[in-house]
């Protein structure tokens, strides 16, 4: 149910466990999409070990933090992904897992199909291989509609489409909610951020403010197409999209990446959000003691959209698209519906913008083979 | 006895927590999340929670009403608990 507003200004406080917990398992992908949030691509040596990995899922199940959505990486490519999904569910914490299908074969999908408490969101950028393909690299789109093939045989039900809305993709919408009809499925969009190697391709992809408003008239007549509150700096051209609308970073979303960092949202993977290490004292102690989420539960400043009346709406957008094209914190979000972003970016037109830190990008081109 | 959606929730029977859902307490009151429906609830109050946890206890929910609701309060409380029967939150118990 939509939250009221005092109930959003208790989760802008903070909650005693997040609600949306994402988990990448690993930086290993054969896939290297150019928009990847955690830049991945090379396994890291120092990713949690398979005890270390299932001790957390303890740690999360004792919090009651009821699912985790885990990613990558390709979270597949790790060879005790079943072990620990089975682990997961064992101890009723649900999982959502992200997956580029290119490992959901005939076998995978009946053992997916057996799994109670799981979600699959297979990810494709386009509504045809052209289009999905200029992104996620060639064969991606095939691999994809492969794996959806396979788990609809399986009976698995209703898995999620995930697209990320880019310029080229927004023209889609209709044909991605026509291929999620076909297969039974979900349709999950969110929000392309300039983050990981996302800041290499923002600045071309990112819908225009005209491809925006038709986005958010698309979606408010369609509560039923997920957005994992993705879309809420669009809140501000009028009545609120589905979901939270509110920036969770620290305060009811976190990230921890696969060698046990845990960073304030999954957009943000830069040594500015990182709040500490699962090795060092656990998951939890970082959740409440972390002093960088302590300072993003202090009620913040409306900054330059004080004078806004959308801000209640929107509440200055996202963090993560901030940062990472170069705004501050006080000023509106790049893509704000009103334009604002896009006069505060021009103002700062001086490159000043952060390198995401941890880069697990291949040095050399990747082909995706047959299998 | 209030009414306050005959359809989907009547308080004159046993109704309980739905065995598929976890209930998590917070400082505003908790987090409902059904692992069936993968649907995630708020419930706005501590005293809604614990009206919920009690039903269990009792032969009907007016009973539950009655031990924990000011009856000024009745046709609220009997409000949030239709919500939460609607999103198969709470079931009705045999």
């Amino acid at each position: 149910m939509p939250a009221n507003s005092s109930l959003r200004t208790r989760f802008e406080r903070g909650l005693a466990a997040p609600i949306c917990l994402t988990w990448e398992l690993t930086y290993a992908c054969n896939l290297a999409c150019t928009h990847c949030l955690s830049s991945s691509g090379r396994r890291d040596p120092k990713e949690l070990s398979t005890d270390e990995a299932k001790a957390l899922i303890d740690e999360i199940a004792a919090m009651q933090i009821f699912y985790v959505n885990i990613g990558g990486g390709e979270p597949m490519i790790r060879r005790d992904f079943f072990e620990l999904v089975e682990h997961a569910v064992r101890r009723q914490v649900g999982v959502k897992f992200s997956t580029n299908g290119t490992r959901i074969d005939e076998r995978a999908a009946k053992r997916l199909a057996s799994i109670d408490y799981l979600d699959i969101q297979i990810s494709i950028d386009g509504a045809d291989a052209a289009t999905s393909d200029r992104i996620r690299g060639v064969g991606s789109y095939d691999a994809a509609r492969r794996a959806m093939d396979h788990l609809k045989a399986a009976n698995f039900g209703p898995f999620k489409i995930s697209v990320v809305m880019t310029r080229d993709s927004i023209e889609q919408l209709d044909q991605f909610e026509a291929l999620a009809r076909f297969y039974g499925a979900e349709l999950r969009l969110t929000r392309l951020r300039p983050s990981g190697r996302g800041v290499d391709v923002w600045e071309e992809l990112h819908p225009t403010l005209e491809q925006n408003r038709r986005l958010y008239r698309w979606l408010l007549e369609r509560p039923k197409v997920l957005t994992g509150d993705s879309f809420f700096h669009l809140s501000a051209l009028g009545e609120s999209l589905e979901g939270l609308n509110l920036c969770g970073a620290g305060r009811v979303v976190c990230l921890i990446d696969p060698v046990g960092e845990v960073y304030a949202c999954p957009f943000v993977i830069h040594d500015e959000f990182k709040a500490g290490n699962v090795r060092d004292a656990g998951f939890a102690a970082v959740w409440t003691n972390s002093e960088l989420f302590r300072s993003l539960r202090e009620p913040g400043s409306a900054g330059a959209c004080t004078s806004c009346g959308a801000y209640d709406a929107c509440r200055g957008g996202c963090m993560a698209a901030k940062f990472f094209t170069g705004l501050e914190m006080t000023d509106p979000d790049p893509e704000c519906v009103f334009g604002h972003g896009e006069t505060a970016l021009r103002a700062k037109r001086v490159n000043l913008r952060p390198t995401p830190s941890p880069d697990h990008s291949r040095r050399v081109p990747v082909t995706l083979s047959s299998r | 006895m209030p009414f306050a959606d005959a359809d989907t929730f009547d308080p004159r029977v046993a109704w309980q927590l739905n065995g598929q859902v976890s209930l998590r307490e917070e400082t505003f009151g908790a987090l409902a999340y059904h692992h069936g429906t993968r649907r995630l609830v708020f419930l706005k109050s501590p005293e809604l929670v614990a009206l919920v946890r009690s039903l269990s206890d009792f032969d009907c929910a007016n009973d539950a009403l009655a031990a924990h609701v000011a009856v000024g309060e009745y046709d609220r409380y009997v409000a949030a608990l239709a919500t939460l029967g609607r999103s198969e939150i709470l079931c009705a118990r045999q």
